[in-house]
């Protein structure tokens, strides 16, 4: 064992037992990030905040909400809305912060994909980010049932009833994922479940492998320009702090990000106290009635592209129906950005700026989901339903002609 | 100057999408329509007879309780429920309303209107055919004047004041049950036993707890006015009320559906400020750090 001298305050007493100082130099004051950045590079940070706020109200909302079909709709729009001291704040902040969530997440993605930073060598920060972005939907999604309302019933009897068109198992599955034939009180259960505990643990379990895939790779930085980053961290601790390339994660890092994040938490409390049907469809303020279909089913506006991919295919070809197109172009659409890194064939990292074609790509592809989630809220009849099928099959094409356009950046460059 | 086009890249982007999702996807959703006509317009010429006549309130309560207290009350004028809710729901299908403050929450046309055809004045006459008929019989058979004299007889004896309660209570109750109103004794449920009601509406009108917040003051202000602009064939009676007893019920909506409303518009604005704070805070702080490396 270590010999312990006496500790002349309590933090030598920790740091004798825990190593504070290093720790905290590992992970603060000596954990390195490029200088070259801006305002974007602060978007983990907003998520890490959001995150917090979900988990803090989430908590609050527990304390009162009953996961029971006759309980769930009183106990969050009576008891919490109503009866509980700053129980409406709680629901609203959780409400708003779900969908800003995402707003942030697709910042965060799109900045990503904007710089490059998810290929040679990054592509665990991307995958454990995309991992990210699957279970914040699916936490999203079944956070979404727990009022039960109109929207929460109908939406879980549309995307429950998808699995059906798995081959073989496909109504079984659903019946194992709902615990009932129908979605009913046992479907409620499970998903407040997932909610409020395995989502939620998985998540932050995730959050710490995405922290953790950075450490070896590093942040990138605007122009993509690689250097060394031990070479960077010593000059920077020698003094020349405006010739390092580098900043430490605290103080400098963060008080950027503190920044931006004063400006975010303006824009969401005024969304929280001023502007928050959009996060929270007045039509889940109708009790949950499995005899009345709503006149318009739509899930959040987050998940309206990839819904749209699904129903943008509305009629069989070639002997397929039109379910079943849509479904496969629907997990197309969900797991094709995990393999991004692979798809992109150019081998130097470089902002979309300084590649011609895959500029051309990237704001194609936002225009493409941008139609993709408008349209995927209309009414999908006459042109709208068009638009769809022609936005979907553009969504398809878009990566598979990523490979292709790549190369010939490269190759244009004399890279490749 | 570079992170300044970003973030205009960015906000432009973020609102195109809000645009398109939220505002312009609810407007086709939703179609859009006339705004609420508190004048009842359509009526006017079926009650021209009536109008161009001036009441009176004497000859009107003869006439009143003679032809009206049979089915309704009058309690403030002595005239109690014949039956209680349950039986006169049994026998009429809807129990009839107390005709004490008729006069105040109702647009006297549309009351005169009705007096001569209800099902006509209140736009549902789709569900009486067939043989079916309103619990209400019409007074077409009546003088204009004898009309006239009853809607005046009306209006003399309701009151001034109510408050927003009374007036959904009147108004909406025999049907809609609003049970947030008072969650621990039940009071708030309608006034017609369930099955009566949706026997005679053909299915259970909604709970107005939340409609507040899952329609919104805009669409009741035109639906309640006329719901067959929102809901076409829908068995709810277009009920005539006036301007003033429309807003006050929608304001009793809002006490109960949305009862931290207040709170919420009183808290808002600090917290806002207080974050501003913080955010000079943070780029004052940024700044300092900054200064040392650039």
């Amino acid at each position: 064992m270590a010999k312990f001298e006496k500790a002349n305050s309590v933090g030598e007493w920790l740091d004798q037992r825990l190593n504070t100082t290093g720790l905290n130099k590992v992970l603060m004051t000596e954990y390195w990030i490029p200088k070259d950045i801006n305002f974007l590079w602060a978007m983990g940070v907003l998520l890490a905040t959001t995150f917090g706020i979900l988990l803090i109200s989430g908590i609050f909302l527990m304390m009162y909400y009953k996961p029971d079909i006759n309980l769930a709709f009183d106990s969050v729009n009576y008891t919490i809305m109503q009866e509980v001291a700053y129980g409406w704040l709680f629901r609203h902040m959780h409400g708003v912060a779900a969908s800003v969530v995402f707003l942030i997440i697709y910042i965060h993605m799109f900045t990503g994909i904007y710089y490059g930073s998810y290929k040679q060598g990054r592509e665990m920060i991307w995958i454990s980010g995309m991992l990210l972005f699957m279970t914040f939907s699916a936490a999203g999604f079944s956070g979404y049932m727990l009022p039960w309302g109109q929207m929460s019933y109908w939406a879980a009897m549309v995307i429950t009833n998808l699995f059906g068109g798995v081959p073989v198992i496909g109504d079984a599955l659903v019946v194992w994922i709902r615990g009932d034939f129908n979605v009913a009180d046992a479907t409620l259960t499970r998903f407040f479940m997932l909610h409020v505990f395995l989502l939620p643990i998985t998540i932050m379990g995730i959050i710490g492998v995405h922290f953790y895939t950075l450490r070896i790779p590093h942040v990138n930085n605007q122009t993509s320009e690689e250097f060394d980053f031990d070479e960077e961290a010593e000059k920077y601790l020698a003094g020349n702090k405006k010739e390092s390339k580098v900043i430490p994660f605290w103080p400098v890092f963060i008080s950027k990000d503190l920044a931006v994040l004063g400006v975010f938490l303006i824009f969401y409390f005024y969304l929280v106290f001023f502007h928050y049907n959009f996060a929270m469809d007045p039509v889940n303020f109708d009790p949950a009635d499995n005899m009345v279909t709503p006149a318009h089913i739509y899930p959040e506006w987050y998940f309206l592209w990839s819904y749209e991919v699904l129903r943008g295919f509305f009629f069989d070809i070639a002997g397929f129906s039109a379910f079943d197109i849509g479904l496969i172009a629907f997990a197309f659409a969900n797991g094709i950005f995990l393999v991004l890194p692979w798809l992109d064939r150019d081998p130097k990292i470089l902002p979309a700026h300084k590649r011609p074609l895959f500029f051309i790509w990237f704001w194609v592809l936002m225009a493409d989901l941008i139609v993709l989630t408008v349209y995927g809220k209309l009414p999908p009849t006459g042109t709208n339903a068009w638009v769809g099928f022609f936005a979907a099959t553009a969504f398809i094409v878009i990566f598979l002609v990523l490979p292709i356009i790549t190369k010939i950046d490269a190759k244009r460059r004399g890279d490749a | 100057m570079r992170e300044l086009k970003i973030l205009a890249v960015v906000v432009a982007l973020t609102l195109i999408t809000y645009w398109g999702v939220e505002p312009f996807a609810h407007s086709q959703m939703h179609p859009h329509v006339d705004p609420a006509d508190y004048k009842f317009a359509d009526v006017e010429k079926d009650v021209a007879d009536v109008k161009a006549l001036t009441g009176n309130a004497t000859s009107g309560e003869a006439l009143v309780t003679a032809n009206c207290t049979a089915c309704h009350s009058i309690e403030a004028k002595g005239f109690p429920q014949v039956m209680d809710n349950a039986s006169s729901a049994a026998a009429y299908g809807v129990t009839p309303p107390d005709l004490g403050t008729a006069g105040k929450l109702y647009n006297a046309d549309y009351l005169a209107a009705f007096i001569k055809d209800p099902a006509k004045a209140s736009e549902v006459s789709h569900k009486f055919e067939d043989g079916r008929v309103h619990p209400m019989p019409g007074y077409t058979w009546m003088q204009p004047q004898e009309i006239a004299d009853m809607v005046a007889y009306l209006q003399s004896i309701a009151p001034k004041e109510m408050t927003n309660k009374e007036v959904f209570k009147d108004s909406c109750q025999r049907c809609h049950a609003i049970k947030y109103a008072d969650m621990q004794k039940g009071t708030m449920a309608a006034f017609t036993p369930d099955a009566d009601i949706k026997k005679y509406m053909g299915k259970l009108p909604p709970d107005l707890s939340q409609y507040i917040r899952s329609r919104g003051d805009a669409y009741l202000t035109t639906f309640i006015n006329n719901p067959q602009k929102h809901l076409e064939g829908t068995a709810m009676p277009r009920v005539g009320l006036t301007e003033e007893s429309q807003k006050q019920v929608i304001a009793y909506l809002e006490e109960v559906g949305d009862s931290k409303k207040a709170d919420r518009e009183e808290l808002g604005p600090k917290f806002l400020i207080y974050l501003v704070i913080f955010a000079i805070f943070g780029f004052l702080w940024k700044a300092k750090q900054w200064r040392e490396v650039h």
